[in-house]
């Protein structure tokens, strides 16, 4: 099989460490050669941050170029939109729709671009947007956010349920599971 | 067993299953988790040491005590071990001793790009270059078998994408080698020109035993291509762009010993291909190698000396098709790191600001205080430089800086090279200020303990170096402490200070917010009547604050109540957080 290729975006502290534990257990259980590519130091400090996921019969490089993603899953609305040039032509964006100002918008040197998801589309992007902070706290804690997110992602993918049911129970703690378990069925379903 | 492991825990577990006893490290990205994970391991003696020269030199003890060791650094740590280690070259080691030394190519979190493969060179000692997890970890015990064969400390070299990626690793049992023998041995241990003379001819002739064995070793391996019209040489992380861009089309030769380099080996591979292309990130070390031996070739001519490479550049430079995506036409605004909302440097960084002080500043979180709109920092240069270069300052400008120039500088940092600058001050009498902003905690690498903490890396009770006895023994007078919260007394201190008439030490003492046991206030709130929109608040840089409609808006979901925004509000717009009294 080709290598696929998942970019986990957002800002430094939001969460994306579990969702690609979670994928990286999920392709790992599925016989894929696997390779998750993380930033750690400087750039965690409330900056923008990537993790890369790829999986396939063998992959080399560990990390995903201009092009390559099949699918970008963002925390962050502008965040998609800073690597939105990694998506293939075909590819798929899931984003939460939350917005944080970067330090430049917050000191009044730049502005925050509006209307992020429908600019997207219309570069030509596949963009599946949704509330996941709302579908997160519903579920029960905001830090849920990433589970919302892979919840979203699972929708998108040939796999059985049960599957990434297995991964989330083997990499969320016991007394989080529940409340997880609910944060991927909202976002799967939303 | 297959298990999906990061790059530097995976040296960790070589480590491990190599029966490696000791280890002591400093922390730096992108190489702190080896020794984090190694420490898992109960097996295993980890420490953290004040800093890299300290490090390689317990390791050294310990290996020459007969058991095998280790200690990690990131790239420009080696520079702080040098010293130790271009004679470790000579003396060779009793027990096996490893060096892990981690690049960072596009310097996500350093302040420069250098090479360490050229200290491999420089002091004579072999050199492991892994380019996945699977070979970080048969990597880390291999060179553990060349230290011991062949008499010489080995450095074990990873790199960010490496480091700080996981990939598929097979694990093994742990193998505990026999304490080896300790026996005097002056000739050998014993550096002085005497001794030392005599041991140089021995670094040689291994050298050349090492490079004989790098000829045939599986770690250096040529992959088979179909077409031979361009053949690659390559190494660590650079080999998988290749791989991914080139397949099986090119042969490759893959070194997984950066030095010494086989010869003969690359001299067959050369003459099987038409053109020979190196692909190496950062300095053109196998170029220069290759070009010693007259082989022509495409290398630094092409690829860039700078930054990290990728399947796309790779793809450019060998003709191969080239990604590209999709933009949008607005500009999208940098995310820079910032100082967390809450971070006690904050607020002495808004005082050094607002007093026009010029900075030197020094590395870690802390080296943010130099970002818009804080902009507190003049110089950022290696580890301790704010202190040894606030003295050298004042002393080209005399009293017209002293009165308004400061080194600011971390608590571990402090403890890594800061206590020589202080004593250099206090010796030589210069009349400076120097601030250590003790968050009680390594904040930049991730939160490792340090001599002040009191605590060791496990968390267990460690001894304990108390800054303020410690900088008035090392002839400071005045040292006082300051709430980095409190920014009135910040203001007094650095006015204070700044105008005594003899060098001072300022400690602004706040653990870091992040730390799990620091209890954080409930939020502030803006009240929307009050505001008047002036934006003072928003000279402190807090991510926590923006304005909205005209008016100061606080973001609860990151704001900790530290209420420094609250002290610049000259219309109390602020309401709850901390409580006074």
């Amino acid at each position: 099989m080709e290598t696929k290729n998942i970019m986990i975006v957002g800002v430094g502290g939001q969460g994306s460490l579990l969702a690609s534990k979670l994928l990286g257990h999920l392709l790992m259980e599925q016989g894929f050669d696997v390779k998750v590519s993380e930033v750690h130091g400087m750039s965690q400090r409330g900056g923008s941050v990537v993790t890369y996921v790829r999986y396939g019969d063998k992959v080399n490089s560990p990390v995903i170029d201009k092009g390559e993603a099949d699918y970008i899953v963002s925390f962050e609305l502008l965040e998609a939109a800073r690597w939105l040039s990694y998506l293939r032509p075909d590819g798929q964006i899931v984003t939460s729709t939350q917005q944080i100002d970067p330090m430049p918008v917050i000191t009044g040197a730049a502005g925050y671009p509006e209307n992020l998801v429908e600019k997207m589309r219309s570069a030509g992007a596949k963009v599946d947007a949704l509330d996941c902070l709302k579908l997160a706290e519903e579920a029960g804690s905001a830090k849920a956010v990433n589970i919302v997110l892979m919840g979203r992602l699972s929708h998108y993918f040939d796999l059985p349920d049960e599957a990434w049911q297995e991964s989330l129970k083997a990499i969320v703690p016991p007394k989080f599971l529940e409340l997880n378990k609910k944060a991927f069925a909202l976002g799967k379903n939303a | 067993m297959k298990q999906l492991m990061l790059g530097n825990a995976a040296v960790a577990r070589g480590l491990y299953e190599a029966g490696c006893s000791v280890i002591s490290s400093y922390p730096g990205t992108p190489s702190t988790e080896i020794t984090e994970e190694a420490v898992k391991f109960p097996e295993i003696y980890c420490e953290w040491a004040p800093n890299e020269k300290v490090a390689m030199e317990a390791a050294f003890g310990a290996c020459l005590a007969g058991k095998r060791a280790f200690c990690a650094m990131k790239h420009v740590g080696l520079n702080v071990a040098a010293d130790p280690l271009f004679t470790m070259g000579y003396t060779g080691v009793n027990a096996g001793l490893v060096i892990g030394v981690a690049d960072d190519p596009g310097m996500h979190s350093s302040q420069n790009e250098q090479d360490s493969r050229h200290y491999a060179r420089a002091a004579k000692v072999p050199m492991l270059e892994p380019s996945d997890s699977a070979e970080a970890l048969e990597f880390a015990k291999l060179a553990y078998e060349l230290s011991e064969e062949f008499d010489t400390p080995v450095l074990l070299k990873m790199c960010t994408r490496v480091a700080h990626s996981q990939s598929l690793v097979e694990l093994s049992e742990r193998t505990e080698p026999a304490v080896k023998p300790y026996e005097k041995n002056i000739g050998k241990y014993v550096m002085m020109p005497g001794n030392a003379i005599r041991r140089h001819p021995f670094v040689e002739e291994r050298t050349r035993k090492l490079q004989a064995w790098a000829e045939t070793a599986p770690v250096n391996r040529v992959e088979p291509g179909t077409d031979h019209k361009i053949g690659v040489i390559t190494s660590s992380t650079s080999y998988q762009y290749v791989k991914e861009v080139c397949g099986d089309t090119y042969p490759v030769l893959k070194l997984g010993m950066a030095w010494p380099l086989p010869e003969k080996l690359i001299r067959d591979f050369a003459a099987s291909v038409t053109l020979l292309t190196v692909v190496e990130e950062l300095d053109p070390i196998i170029e220069n190698y290759c070009r010693s031996l007259g082989l022509a070739l495409v290398g630094k001519d092409v690829f860039p000396l700078e930054g990290e490479f990728s399947q796309n550049l790779v793809a450019e430079k060998l003709g191969f098709p080239v990604h590209t995506g999709k933009v949008i036409d607005d500009p999208i605004p940098p995310r820079p790191p910032v100082m967390c909302a809450g971070c006690p440097h904050r607020g002495l960084f808004y005082i050094l600001n607002k007093n026009k002080i010029t900075v030197l500043g020094d590395i870690g979180c802390y080296t943010l205080g130099a970002v818009a709109p804080l902009a507190a920092m003049d110089m950022t240069l290696c580890m301790g430089a704010s202190i040894s270069a606030v003295h050298g300052f004042n002393k080209a400008r005399g009293a017209e800086s002293e009165s308004k120039t400061v080194a600011v500088i971390g608590d571990s940092t402090f403890m890594h090279s800061g206590m020589t600058g202080l004593a250099n001050i206090a010796y030589n009498q210069s009349n400076s200020t120097v601030i250590i902003l003790d968050n009680s905690i390594t904040g930049m690498t991730g939160h490792q303990q340090n001599p002040t903490t009191g605590y060791s890396i496990k968390g267990d009770p460690a001894g304990k170096i108390d800054l303020e006895p410690l900088c008035r023994s090392l002839g400071f007078n005045r040292v006082r402490v300051v709430d980095p919260y409190d920014l009135k007394a910040c203001d007094t201190a650095v006015k204070e200070e700044l105008a005594a008439p003899e060098p001072s030490v300022i400690i602004s003492r706040r653990p870091c917010v992040l730390l799990k046991h620091v209890k954080t206030e409930p939020p502030l709130a803006v009240d929307p009547a009050k505001c008047v929109g002036c934006r003072s608040c928003m000279r402190i840089g807090c991510p926590a604050i923006a304005i909205k409609g005209g008016k100061a808006h606080v973001d609860a979901t990151l704001c900790v109540g530290c209420g420094v925004c609250e002290q610049l509000c000259g219309v109390k717009a602020f309401q709850g957080g901390k409580k006074e009294g």
